[in-house]
């Protein structure tokens, strides 16, 4: 949490003069019970009306100047709290940025988003608030006690005993709620995750008729977050009753010390006013106190999650800070020597024992059953998943040693599930080259045959596109991902699996495209099609994770028995012409 | 101004469910401010007992340390409980709004659910019910308690003396008008600022959604600076939301300290005037209650700043809430034991007005007939599924099932009679079983595995770390595509109602998995009329019925090799799976 302190930077003179100006604020308050002790030991003690008159104006001036220096105050706080607050969000989304795909999978994204948005709103109460008040209020509270000490000694024993009291209960609830709210938040996140379910699974929920168990199971999860919320309102409601106990009580010892005092003609009636005055002042402070601290334990509650996000390391940094190593010459594109891979400690291997040699601008079809490893291998490639064993060289430089930004900027990448942006049709497929000309992009739309639907569109480039391609059938944002791919003109191209939505037409005359692509790239064609594959220069079979047969089309139907199946079940009419 | 006092209603009525709560805070508010306005007076009592040296009245000072200590005891409980009710009816309510909301989702339109950000719908459900949350806690514990203190106060110190009072009474009400001066404009402000909130929920939602895109094509940096823009957006208005409410509380302190100034010139020119019997006890008990019943006046105010934010936020959730729902279902009759004839009559439908999509289809499909629809991308296919479970309604045209139109029965009872299979896959965070079995009550653990055999799932559910009692999510993260696919099947094989569609179902299986259910499907499809989305043409070729579209019409039908005899469209798509490229 102390690592959030670098982004109050550039807002120290707020963070002082916030705190200060409340001070003199308070300062100046402080002054009231003394002019009012003067009243009424001097003023009604002397029957001076002028005097009182005067004093009185006093008090309605300090209220004034308080005013103005207030006002000031709660200006700095503001812009201090929200100026921080918004860098944090920043530096998190930022840092989301430099997280690598399993740092993804772990946090998950609807935590990210409650951490982002939700906790960094908490953090920023919390900060304004602390600017404002967490100083003047302690500053009254000692201020008061300084005040009693100089009254009397004696009475002013009883504050002295009372503020320590007051600290440790304050405390102990403090550290225990910010236990509970960070567990409160931990049950929102999963209510948010919730919410997004139900919202993107609506037309499966309605086709199976799941409305009601859908609003039963959120009303489940709402229900233990009410739960949770009302057993941490019960600890923190402990809180002002017991300030309250402390405070009167301590009042009445006072007034009673008071009394022996006078008695003894110690201490003067206006004096024990005064000191009254002042435990009453401790008591008013001490209810904001403890109002304070509730949101300071729910902003630290959330800071420590927005930390954990900050903090986390950048996995994958998306600097391009360093330059690529001299490639080896004659070396291939890319090798592949016994690589292996697991997704999590313990798990099953995802890929083991790869072996494989590319060449530049070949194509290499990869084809295999659900979850053989043929989308874990290509993730590899541009190191999103790091292998764990093995060695896989680019140009003959070993993998780990090529700057990832540098690295994916030669390769694009087409996913299994298209994913496309708000914004125009432009501005997604500038995500490729962001310099890239209209006319390179229409050529990209044209090879990713795209370019037909794209221009009856209203804008054509410029048609918006809505929230995840909402407005495109599966098939257009197909075709679409792969053009943005296309404008980078990669050196790599990896295609996974990222054809299955276009009909077989379409399908024939992307391939006929890609197989002239001027640039000539090296092709990655995933696929569950052997058509898809079967003019590939080489195509690797994988069977759970492992190589099943390597070599042309021709080469693994002769020898390979899975491909031969794959493909007869695609031909069940070849079967004869092959027996 | 309207709409937000309508807000402030039906706030009410969520608090309504918990009237009893409410009226017991309420009650608990009153009792704990009463005696806290008491304590005072006794306080100032001790206050009289002592005058100077040698007259101190010890007697009666005990007896009011005693019944003091009573008063402070009880108070502290009154507190406790008031809070912890407090606290109880703001998480009910919120609990109680966010429930409401989801249920309006799974009536709403799909049109409003396609086309709204699903971030910023998230953000009305969480993050603005939180806010009106806290407001309402604020309210609860402080707008009760505050005008219970103001009410008090003004009695206890009428009892004392009228002048004094009167000058109190008269200066306060500035204080609220100053606030309610700048409420209002701080109410603007606080809208402002929970609609960027909204909209910068809408972007983090949609770019960390598919943020493995984004690192895949080194958009880092833009993602980065756009998000600033939104960052910034933000900012700006909350300064000025955050800024104007804080104003608030400085002015009405100001407004006290001129009470105060007020009480002390007009107490003690009271104590000189009377001579003494306006007691320099009565007057300290004056300047505590000037204090007293100003603080409940910032309380208030405050209060009513927090309450502003809480109310811009609960108007989202509101809008949400009442979005109009689908149209209410007819009942005109009811499907039972349908044979499964399908009939489009001169169905009409676009989903932007001015783009006509589906132009006067019509077509008739036998019960038990295999139909599937063909067609290069955006033709229309998806969107024919989409009328036929009413998740779209036809703009103009009818649709039956057995001869009775959809729209004369209710949605439920239409799309029991549908098993469907989408491409998009939908897997809740629950665990396998719960997943296949969507819900329903009466089903053997037998049942779902001999489902789950018949669709493939089977084999990799077993290798799963609990099996079918795997958490998605939890015990387990990283099903593939297919693997989703072919739980969405397991649904279907489960208990397959009369008619099916599969709107690209099997795109992300293997072909030989395929191969290997195929035998199943073919059982599952025996007798049960079909519609059959896919781009391969193999799974298709069996079909009774082939509708091939174009732009939105229906260019051709008949079976496949009537199909390639006619040697126009549907030969053509037919054709190019089979050159070499």
């Amino acid at each position: 949490m102390k690592k959030l302190f670098v982004y109050m930077k550039g807002y120290r003179t707020e963070c002082v003069l916030a705190p200060l100006f409340k001070l003199i604020e308070a300062l100046l308050e402080l002054f009231v019970p003394i002019l009012v002790a003067d009243i009424i030991d001097l003023g009604i003690g002397a029957g001076d009306r002028s005097f009182i008159i005067r004093y009185s104006i006093y008090v309605a001036l300090l209220g004034l100047l308080g005013l103005l220096f207030s006002v000031t105050a709660q200006y700095f706080s503001a812009k201090a709290a929200i100026g921080f607050a918004s860098r944090l969000r920043l530096a998190a989304f930022s840092r989301v940025q430099d997280f690598s795909y399993s740092q993804i999978d772990a946090f998950g994204t609807p935590s990210i988003i409650t951490r982002i948005t939700g906790d960094i709103d908490r953090v920023q109460s919390g900060v304004n608030m602390t600017l404002r008040l967490f100083l003047r209020s302690p500053f009254v509270v000692f201020g008061s006690v300084i005040a009693a000490f100089l009254i009397d000694t004696k009475s002013a024993l009883v504050f002295a005993g009372t503020v320590p009291l007051l600290s440790i209960i304050v405390f102990g609830i403090m550290v225990a709620g910010i236990r509970l709210f960070k567990a409160v938040q931990g049950k929102l996140d999963k209510l948010t995750k919730a919410t997004g379910d139900n919202l993107r699974g609506a037309r499966v929920i309605r086709a199976f008729r799941n409305e009601d168990k859908e609003v039963r199971d959120f009303s489940a999860t709402a229900e233990a977050l009410a739960k949770l919320q009302k057993f941490t309102g019960r600890i923190t409601a402990l809180l002002t009753p017991s300030t309250y106990i402390i405070i009167n009580f301590a009042t009445i010892l006072l007034i009673y010390i008071g009394a022996l005092k006078v008695d003894g003609g110690e201490l003067s009636q206006g004096e024990v006013v005064a000191l009254y005055n002042y435990m009453a002042k401790i008591l008013v402070e001490l209810i904001k106190l403890a109002d304070l601290i509730i949101t300071m334990t729910k902003a630290a509650a959330s800071a420590t999650r927005t930390a954990e996000l900050i903090t986390a390391p950048a996995e994958d940094s998306h600097e391009p800070d360093k330059a690529m190593p001299a490639p080896v010459e004659g070396a291939p594109l890319l090798t592949m020597e016994d690589v292996s891979f697991t997704y999590h400690d313990g798990a099953e291997p995802a890929l083991s024992h790869i072996n494989l040699t590319v060449q530049p601008g070949s194509r290499i079809g990869i084809i295999g059953g659900t979850g053989s490893g043929k989308t874990t291998l290509v993730n590899l490639i541009p190191r999103f998943y790091e292998a764990q064993e093995g060695k896989i060289c680019y140009h003959g430089i070993p993998l780990s040693d090529v700057p990832k930004s540098r690295l994916r900027s030669r390769i694009g990448v087409v996913p299994q599930k298209a994913v496309l942006f708000s914004g125009t049709v432009r501005e997604n497929m500038k995500w490729g080259n962001a310099d890239a000309t209209d006319e390179e992009i229409r050529a990209a739309l044209q090879n990713a045959q795209a370019l037909d639907f794209v221009q009856e569109k209203e804008g054509a480039l410029d048609f918006v596109i809505s929230e995840n391609g909402g407005n495109l059938s599966g098939g257009q944002k197909q075709r679409l991902a792969i053009a943005r791919a296309l404008v980078k003109k990669p050196e790599i191209l990896i295609l996974d699996d990222s054809s299955s939505a276009l009909d077989y037409a379409t399908d024939y005359r992307l391939r006929t495209a890609l197989a002239a692509l001027p640039e000539n790239p090296c092709i990655f064609m995933v696929s569950q099609r052997t058509v898809s594959v079967k003019d590939c220069d080489r195509i690797l079979v994988l069977d759970d994770g492992q190589v099943a047969g390597c070599g042309t089309h021709e080469q693994l139907l002769a020898s390979c028995d899975i491909y031969r199946q794959i493909h007869l079940s695609q031909y069940p009419d070849e079967e004869a012409a092959m027996a | 101004m309207k709409k937000k006092e309508s807000t402030l209603k039906k706030v009410f009525n969520y608090i309504g469910k918990y009237k009893f709560a409410a009226v017991l805070s309420l009650l608990f508010s009153l009792i704990s401010a009463v005696l806290m306005l008491f304590l005072p007076v006794l306080f100032g009592d001790m206050i009289d007992c002592i005058v100077a040296p040698g007259q101190v009245d010890y007697t009666a000072m005990t007896k009011l340390i005693i019944q003091g200590s009573g008063i402070i005891l009880a108070t502290a409980i009154v507190q406790w409980l008031q809070n912890v009710i407090n606290n109880r009816i703001t998480s009910d309510i919120v609990r109680d709004i966010r429930v409401d909301a989801i249920r309006r989702i799974e009536t709403l339109p799909l049109k409003f659910l396609d086309n709204h950000p699903h971030g910023d719908l998230m953000s009305r459900v969480i993050a603005d019910t939180d806010t009106l949350s806290e407001g309402l806690l604020l309210g609860f514990s402080q707008l009760f308690s505050g005008l219970t203190t103001i009410v008090g106060t003004i009695v206890f110190m009428l009892s004392i003396d009228v002048r004094i009072t009167l000058v109190v009474v008269l200066v306060t009400p500035l204080s609220l008008f100053a606030a309610r001066f700048i409420s209002k404009r701080t109410y603007s402000m606080f809208r402002k600022q929970s609609e960027a909130k909204g909209r910068q929920t809408a972007y983090i939602n949609e770019r960390l959604g598919s943020q493995k895109v984004i690192k895949a094509f080194c958009q880092e940096e833009n993602a980065i600076r756009a998000f600033d823009e939104t960052n910034q957006t933000l900012a700006s208005y909350a300064l000025k939301a955050t800024f104007y409410s804080s104003l608030t509380n400085p002015v009405t302190r100001f407004v006290n300290s001129v009470v105060y100034a007020g009480v002390t010139l007009v107490g003690a020119l009271a104590v000189l005037g009377t001579g003494g019997v306006f007691s320099v006890g009565s007057f300290t008990c004056f300047l505590s209650y000037a204090t007293q019943y100003t603080k409940p006046f910032n309380d208030i105010s405050s209060v009513i700043t927090e309450l502003q934010n809480a109310l811009a936020c609960a108007r989202r959730v509101f809008e949400l809430i009442e979005e109009a729902p689908e149209e209410p279902d007819k009942a005109n009759a009811q499907l039972s034991d349908i044979r499964g004839e399908v009939q489009f009559r001169k169905v009409c439908f676009s989903y932007e007005k001015d783009k006509p999509l589906l132009q006067n289809i019509s077509f008739s499909v036998k019960a038990g007939q295999r139909v599937a629809i063909v067609g290069p991308t955006g033709c229309g296919k998806t969107t024919l599924i989409n009328l036929l479970m009413r998740f779209y309604d036809a703009d103009s045209g009818d649709i039956l099932i057995d001869g009775v139109s959809i729209y004369d029965i209710p949605r439920k009872n239409l799309r029991e009679q549908f098993g469907m299979v989408l491409q998009d896959t939908w897997i809740k965070n629950a665990s396998i079983r719960e997943n296949i079995v969507m819900g329903k009550t009466d089903v053997t653990d037998e049942q779902i595995k001999a489902a789950a055999k018949s669709s493939g799932a089977h084999s990799f559910i077993k290798r799963l770390p609990k099996g079918y009692d795997t958490v998605l999510g939890k015990d387990f993260d990283g099903l593939s595509e297919g693997q989703k696919q072919l739980l969405c099947i397991t649904r279907v094989m489960l208990c397959p109602p009369p008619m099916l569609i599969l709107d690209e179902a099997t795109s992300s299986i293997d072909t030989r998995t395929e191969l290997l259910i195929t035998e199943d499907f073919s059982k599952l499809m025996q007798g049960r009329t079909s519609f059959i989305v896919a781009h391969r043409l193999s799974t298709i070729r069996e079909a009774d019925l082939i509708l091939v579209m174009k732009d939105g019409n229906i260019i051709e039908t008949g079976t496949h090799q009537s199909l390639l005899a006619q040697n126009g469209f549907y030969k053509n798509l037919y054709e190019s799976q089979f050159m070499k490229v």
